[in-house]
């Protein structure tokens, strides 16, 4: 059990390209922290100079306190469970599982015992002379855990560990991972492209993007208060909406009317290089149908009317999908998230909104609906550095704010 | 739980946070552009071990190789006939003068080159056929491929044997066919029966190496094109082909240099009789019979030089589809 | 109708699969078919024996020349395609899993010597192995078959690498492995089967060669089968040698059918998997 510290850590590669700039990171012992991000941003990378499986160009890396810049995976005592599980296939799972305890020159007994205690822990007991060409995905998965947890390691380095299971299996191993680390209190690095895993299982995420950090924090923090349009737009599902606010006499004009500003938004806005153009973000959650919210809740937000494109109804809500007029939010983050999720130049007509309204709202596709929507949850962007406006001390608070 | 990071933050992209003022960075960045100064220990052991393990096969294979082709130049430019060993003496370039004013240097030169186009171009076209029909028959495809593996595996000479006997007169069960002339010993129908030994022998592999491109063509191409209502001829010229592109062209380099070393066949069907020395036959004979270590070896160097041409023609055209040039080895 | 189209595509592939088989096995069994006729019938012109003979098989294993030969053509080709393959494993190894500078360079002499024109080599080989004693030895036809084997096992067997998980070599690492444990203990065993597949490619190598065998041999010390069928003479001068060339020739194809019966999966993946990679 350990601490890990990453000090300015960098990956620079011989041609010159950066994959990861100067990652600063405390994990607690015992904490479970999460590397998230699209693909490419430096997290496995990050990942593997951790394990040792790449060297670090600048920077320093401890562990309980002692630099392992130049060690080799062996003399770090970590265990890693890869994406592909890579068990070893000519050996059953039982040796398997033995096979760190045998290199580390562990009695056969202790050995034997540990096996069989990790495959209780991952009922893995009636698999355990079989070979993993013979085991399901699962199976194969918990198998890949087992060889992690047998050797008791400082630390868990986990690279992307379910993505190759289905979708449900996935929800069903997540649970036994969570499961498993606070029963250990191992401390784990965690490394995903899923923002949903990201934000169910880690005690801490962080969001990296072009090999720099972005943002560290607990899930929920993340999720409101995001520090700029990258995470903003990076964590949630469905995602927040974008949409182009232009600053016109102490207001915002954007397509769902004009927005009313507070005072300490409108001293920043004042300054004389302060951008005249903002993207402004809110999450789907903060609208509701009109018709469905009390006189007390209206005065907190402003509504407007838009022609309703399709309705999703997923039986405890309604996702409903409007097409507003109006120019398109852009900038470089809004590209590159709309790249990872492969929808780069696939961007149909129009401005689509995404709203979560009450499953008890009357709405019906091709009508004009009046829509509420919470001010207070605004959060607005600076298009040129995608810095988040709406901060104040860390916190989000909305477009009125005094 | 303690706290964490001082993040980049968005303003600041992994671009812009590169310049100068952090020192720490630097030296390394310097470094990674000169090429790698500060190796871990990790690197530095794995490159030891890289170099160790390739260490003998790369002394073998050039001591073997490199040294000896050296020394035939130096033989090459001497008189040296170990019949005569006195009268040893560097001459120069009169040996290559010698042969390459030869006759009979030329026709052997003549005849593999012959050979060499001729057995490649029919290979390649039923080596084409042989290999789509290892590779989509519906039946007996272990049949067929085990029976394509015999030419490819059977010692050349006997093979070369099999076929002189066939069509020694009297003896064989092809030369009588033919009303027991004896094929053997004219020159345009033993250089055909040497093709057709060659052929035989090595159709086969050119087939193995296409069915090894064929097997890149992914099949929902072939169903897209059906459905886009190609033919099976469209099909083959305007889907597989550029597909299976590199796969020929490495099959016709492999095939193309093996081919203009022809011997054994040579060697069994006719000796070089009747004007049908290729030119290892003719080195051959000049070296091993002849004892003429200055002529064998300029012989040895001229066929070095023309492979090596050939070679060279090869990669310059085909460009980065040529083997060796592939980034595979780096991953 | 489908079933009747497939059924005629059976057809016409099954008859191509008949040519091919012929096309294939004829020269063998005609030389298998020689070796069994009686001296009176082999020059019958028939393809099959009238009479059947063990005869040329007791006339080349009652004389010395052939025993001699063969003893020193699996010797030879054993030796050689042992050392190629473990050498060429160390160098595959090193190709498919290591980065270090130099191994282009490798990858690239190893290609040019695969396509060398070996006929260059026998003057130089010839003399050179004249002056070290090395002529009409076994080392001396050693040498060289692994030099042009070695290029083979090299693609072969980092073909093979390739196709093994990377993943599992760090696995192994991440487990506690020096690089040394990871080779052994977890990638050997992985490459067992490439290894011996390389290991039937190289040795068919080493058994077919002629023209280093007839060049840089002059006795029946060293010979090889398919130098000294060039060579036979028959059990006197009188008699014709093509009874016994036949039987000899059949005897060294024996352990060439086999490999092609049992292993043919394994030699087309092997010739194949080196092929793609070039």
């Amino acid at each position: 059990m350990a601490d890990i510290v990453l000090d300015k850590v960098s990956k620079r590669y011989p041609d010159g390209t950066v994959a990861v700039q100067d990652v600063d990171l405390e994990i607690a012992d015992g904490e479970f922290v999460i590397l998230v991000g699209p693909s490419g941003c430096g997290k496995s990378t990050t990942l593997n100079m951790i394990a040792g499986l790449e060297d670090i160009s600048s920077g320093e890396l401890r562990i309980a306190g002692e630099r392992v810049n130049d060690k080799a995976p062996r003399d770090r005592d970590i265990a890693m469970v890869f994406q592909s599980y890579a068990l070893y296939p000519n050996m059953t799972v039982r040796e398997n599982m033995a096979f760190p305890l045998r290199l580390a020159k562990v009695d056969k007994e202790t050995i034997d015992s540990k096996v069989e205690e990790a495959a209780k822990v991952l009922e893995l007991t009636p698999l355990l002379d079989r070979k993993p060409a013979n085991l399901s995905g699962g199976q194969r998965q918990r198998v890949a855990m087992g060889r992690a947890i047998v050797r008791q390691p400082k630390a868990f380095l986990m690279d992307e560990p379910l993505s190759n299971l289905d979708a449900k299996l996935r929800v069903q191993m997540r649970t036994v991972v969570s499961r498993l680390q606070k029963q250990l209190g191992t401390t784990t690095v965690y490394v995903t492209h899923d923002q949903t895993e990201a934000m169910t299982l880690g005690d801490r995420v962080v969001i990296m993007r072009g090999g720099a950090v972005q943002q560290v924090g607990p899930p929920q923090e993340l999720y409101d208060h995001p520090r700029n349009l990258f995470v903003a737009g990076f964590i949630g599902s469905p995602s927040m909406n974008f949409l182009h606010a232009a600053v016109e006499d102490g207001k915002l004009r954007t397509a769902l009317g004009d927005v009313p500003i507070g005072e300490r938004l409108r001293r920043q806005l004042d300054g004389a290089d302060a951008p005249r153009e903002l993207i402004l973000g809110i999450r789907p959650e903060h609208f509701e149908d009109a018709g469905l919210v009390d006189d007390d809740t209206r005065r907190r937000g402003m509504e407007f009317e838009a022609p309703v494109e399709i309705v999703e109804s997923m039986g405890s809500d309604k996702y409903v999908y409007f097409t507003v007029e109006g120019e398109r939010a852009s900038a470089a983050e809004l590209e590159e998230l709309a790249a990872d999720a492969g929808a780069a130049d696939f961007t149909g007509t129009g401005a689509s909104l995404v709203t979560r309204l009450s499953a008890e709202s009357p709405v019906r596709e091709g009508e004009n609906r009046r829509v509420w929507f919470n001010l207070e949850k605004i959060h607005l962007f600076d298009p040129s550095t995608g810095r988040n406006l709406t901060l104040h001390e860390g916190r989000a608070s909305g477009a009125l704010a005094d | 739980m303690s706290i964490n990071a001082t993040p980049a933050g968005a303003e600041v992209t992994a671009e812009a946070e590169r310049p100068g003022g952090r020192h720490a960075a630097v030296p390394a960045q310097r470094a990674g552009r000169r090429a790698r100064t500060p190796l871990s220990e990790n690197k530095r052991a794995e490159r030891r071990l890289g170099w160790l393990l390739c260490a003998p096969a790369a002394l073998v294979m050039v001591l073997v190789t490199a040294y000896p082709i050296i020394y035939s130049v130096w033989l090459s430019l001497q008189r040296f006939d170990l019949r005569f060993p006195d009268q040893r003496e560097f001459i120069g370039l009169e040996n290559y003068a010698t042969v390459l004013t030869n006759q009979f240097w030329w026709t052997a030169f003549g005849v593999t080159a012959l050979i060499t186009v001729v057995t490649v171009a029919i290979e390649l076209v039923l080596g084409m056929a042989l290999a789509l029909l290892m590779h989509r028959t519906l039946v007996g495809r272990g049949i067929v491929r085990t029976a394509a593996l015999i030419p490819y595996g059977i010692v050349t000479v006997v093979a070369a044997f099999s076929w002189r006997y066939a069509w020694t007169p009297g003896t064989g069960y092809l030369a009588n066919l033919f009303d027991g002339s004896a094929p053997l010993t004219e020159r345009a129908s033993s250089l055909a029966i040497i093709m057709l030994a060659e052929i035989w022998k090595t159709t086969p592999f050119m087939a193995l190496l296409l069915m090894a491109g064929l097997a890149l063509v992914p099949e929902d191409l072939l169903k897209a094109a059906s459905t886009d209502g190609a033919t099976a001829w469209q099909r083959f010229t305007k889907v597989m082909l550029p597909v299976m592109k590199p796969a020929i062209l490495v099959a016709l380099l492999f095939r193309t240099l093996d081919a203009f070393r022809v011997f054994d066949n040579i060697f069994v069907l006719t000796a070089g009789g009747n004007e049908t020395s290729s030119v290892s036959m003719l080195a051959y004979n000049n070296l091993i019979r002849g004892l003429n270590l200055g002529i064998g070896s300029t012989m040895s160097v001229l066929i070095f030089l023309t492979v090596a041409i050939i070679a060279f023609v090869f990669v310059k055209l085909f460009g980065t589809a040529a083997p060796g040039s592939d980034d595979g080895e780096r991953r | 109708m489908a079933t009747e189209t497939t059924t005629r595509a059976k057809l016409r592939w099954g008859l191509l699969d008949v040519i091919v088989v012929v096309f294939a096995f004829i020269p063998v069994l005609w030389i298998a078919s020689l070796s069994f006729k009686t001296p009176a019938t082999l020059a019958d012109g028939k393809f099959w024996p009238r009479e059947w003979t063990l005869d040329n098989y007791r006339t080349i294993f009652a004389t010395d020349q052939f025993i001699r030969a063969l003893v020193n053509s699996i010797g030879i080709a054993l030796i050689a395609t042992l050392v190629a393959v473990v050498l060429g494993a160390m160098a595959a190894y090193a190709i498919s899993r290591l980065d270090f500078p130099g191994k282009k360079l490798l990858v690239g002499v190893s290609l040019l010597i695969a396509m060398f024109p070996q006929v260059s080599l026998v003057s130089p080989l010839f003399e050179i192995e004249r002056q070290l004693g090395l002529f009409d030895t076994w080392p001396g036809l050693i040498l060289p078959y692994i030099t042009f084997a070695l290029p083979l096992a090299i693609y072969t067997l980092s073909a093979f690498f390739k196709q093994i998980p990377w993943d599992l070599e760090k696995a192994a690492k991440m487990d506690g492995a020096t690089q040394g444990q990871a080779f052994r203990r977890v990638i050997a065993p992985l490459a067992a089967p490439g290894l011996f597949t390389t290991a039937i490619l190289v040795f068919i190598f080493c058994w077919n060669d002629f023209l280093f065998a007839i060049s840089l041999t002059s006795t029946e010390r060293s010979r090889t089968v398919p130098a000294a069928l060039s060579f036979f003479t028959g059990a006197s001068q009188f008699e014709d040698p093509t009874g016994a060339i036949c039987a000899a020739a059949v005897v060294i194809t024996i352990p060439i059918i086999l490999f092609v019966l049992f292993f043919q999966r394994r030699i087309v993946s092997g010739l194949t998997s080196g092929a793609v990679k070039g």
